[in-house]
């Protein structure tokens, strides 16, 4: 599939989402649109509510208002089940990476595995666990514990394990924080060469510059629970504004 | 103002218990069953806890036997030394004992391992998925204490009459045949049968509690600690109100 059919096919719309915690307004009217095949850096300072936008997005946390259209369906009107087969079109990457610690690597990839392609054979999902740890380039970690990997390695398996369903979206939260500028570069070219394998859409939740200038192919600042700008990282770099342009100096 | 913060605290984390309990009993007959974890956390929670509780109860049973022992013949009694320790360790100290031991050894790891797959957000990427937590950590795991420690405590007892066999040979002399005679002659069904039903609810509260302890830890690594010790603390504490409760229940049942 071209770009030109990517770019009209739209997989995530977020429209007017709000969400508070007491008397404070983490997500204030936030509107977004992701394509299939388009990678959205979603930009904010720590504590603007960059993770609760993600955390909307698969049901973790219940927005207050506003839209989420997943493959055009809202997921706040979705039942249990419903919502469990559009998670399965959705990989998430938490920023502690969230490895099951008393699962082995490949208990972990075999665990979503297991829960949503309950008749595959034992055969086929060795074959696809492995696929995942090639795609990630550590296929020697199949028996190792999460403990014994490093905090990259970690981060890899974490890719991975949101790989192994095949998502059609991707929600990375912070994926280069805690990372040496080597290893988060090493990721970054991870995420880009995913998006071209598979042709995913990912949203990517970050602070980290290099993350924002190489991963991304739109940029939306989220400044006071909103989508403040949105643009490409060139265009927003030229963007005059302060509240903007502190980003980019 | 103080004690008013602290009952309003009390009583909001015992509303939030009921309402975990609740949550408890509307889920755990819903399909999908997670019968393969269901029986990995039997052999964690119940296997594994052997040693611990075997041991505890053989030197439970052997210094109750000692201890009693000279008392009894101030009276002029031993021969019933048998019947007296068979007694007081099957209706009462066997499964007290046993299930704080196990309260101390699973309701403190499973508010850890809870607390700590919360914390590192392993919980909510279960969730994600397409695992129901609750349904996977939290009913498998109090499934597994209810279930397991009734069968704990019935080894215990066994294993403790065992130790009392051995204290009173020490420094006695008595046959083993006849010192299980007389355990099993003075023992009745109502002896028996209301001590045994109360270890299922010795088992479902620390099971539960390490649950909603773990399930609903905060504050990093420092929650996780809490939420182990807590785990520990209010289930012991549950299991001695429990046992009043199953004393006077047992009683207006005429089982006294």
């Amino acid at each position: 599939m071209n770009e030109i059919e990517n770019k009209n096919i739209v997989i995530l719309e977020i429209s007017n989402l709000k969400k508070s915690f007491g008397e404070i307004n983490v997500l204030d009217g936030f509107n977004l649109t992701l394509h299939k095949g388009e990678n959205i850096v979603v930009l904010g300072k720590s504590g603007s509510g960059k993770s609760v936008l993600i955390k909307c997005l698969v049901g973790l946390l219940k927005p207050d208002s506003g839209k989420i259209k997943i493959f055009n369906k809202d997921i706040n009107n979705q039942s249990a089940i419903e919502l469990d087969k559009i998670r399965s079109k959705i990989g998430f990457l938490f920023q502690s990476n969230a490895l099951y610690d008393s699962m082995t690597v490949k208990e972990n990839l075999e665990f979503p595995l297991r829960r949503h392609w309950i008749k595959i054979n034992q055969l086929e999902i060795d074959k696809m666990i492995l696929q995942a740890l090639y795609d990630v380039g550590l296929t020697h970690t199949l028996n190792m514990m999460p403990i014994e990997l490093s905090g990259g390695m970690r981060k890899r398996i974490a890719i991975a394990r949101t790989l192994i369903l095949k998502p059609e979206i991707i929600l990375y939260d912070e994926p280069t924080t805690g990372l040496d500028p080597i290893t988060g570069k090493e990721i970054i070219k991870l995420m880009i060469e995913i998006k071209n394998k598979y042709n995913t859409g990912s949203l990517i939740i970050s602070h980290d510059m290099n993350c924002v200038k190489l991963a991304s192919d739109k940029v939306a600042v989220l400044i006071d629970g909103k989508c403040f700008a949105f643009g490409n990282y060139q265009e927003l770099k030229l963007n005059t504004n302060p509240l903007v342009k502190q980003f980019f100096e | 103002m103080q004690n008013s913060i602290r009952s309003k605290t009390f009583f909001n984390e015992v509303g939030n218990t009921s309402k975990f309990i609740g949550n408890f009993f509307a889920r755990f007959l819903q399909p999908p069953y997670e019968i393969q974890e269901i029986f990995k956390q039997c052999y964690i929670i119940g296997y594994k806890s052997l040693p611990l509780v075997g041991l505890t109860g053989f030197i439970m049973g052997l210094v109750l036997t000692m201890q009693l022992r000279p008392f009894m013949i101030d009276y002029g009694v031993e021969s019933q030394l048998p019947a007296i320790v068979g007694i007081a360790i099957i209706r009462e100290i066997g499964p007290v004992i046993t299930a704080l031991i196990f309260a101390g050894k699973i309701g403190s790891s499973i508010g850890a391992e809870l607390g700590s797959m919360k914390v590192t957000e392993q919980i909510d990427a279960m969730e994600v998925s397409g695992t129901n937590p609750f349904k996977y950590l939290v009913i498998s795991r109090v499934l597994a204490t209810t279930l397991m420690l009734p069968i704990l405590i019935i080894l215990s007892d066994a294993i403790s009459l065992y130790g009392s066999y051995l204290g009173v040979n020490i420094k006695g002399s008595i046959s083993f045949n006849f010192f299980w005679t007389q355990i099993f002659e003075s023992l009745e069904f109502r002896d028996v049968i209301p001590a045994y039903i109360k270890t299922y609810f010795f088992g479902f509260a620390v099971g539960i509690i390490g649950c909603y302890k773990g399930y609903n830890s905060n504050k990093g690594t420092e929650g996780v600690g809490s939420s182990a010790n807590a785990a520990v603390v209010v289930s012991s504490v549950m299991i001695f109100i429990l046992d009043l409760l199953a004393v006077q229940i047992s009683d207006l049942l005429g089982f006294n």
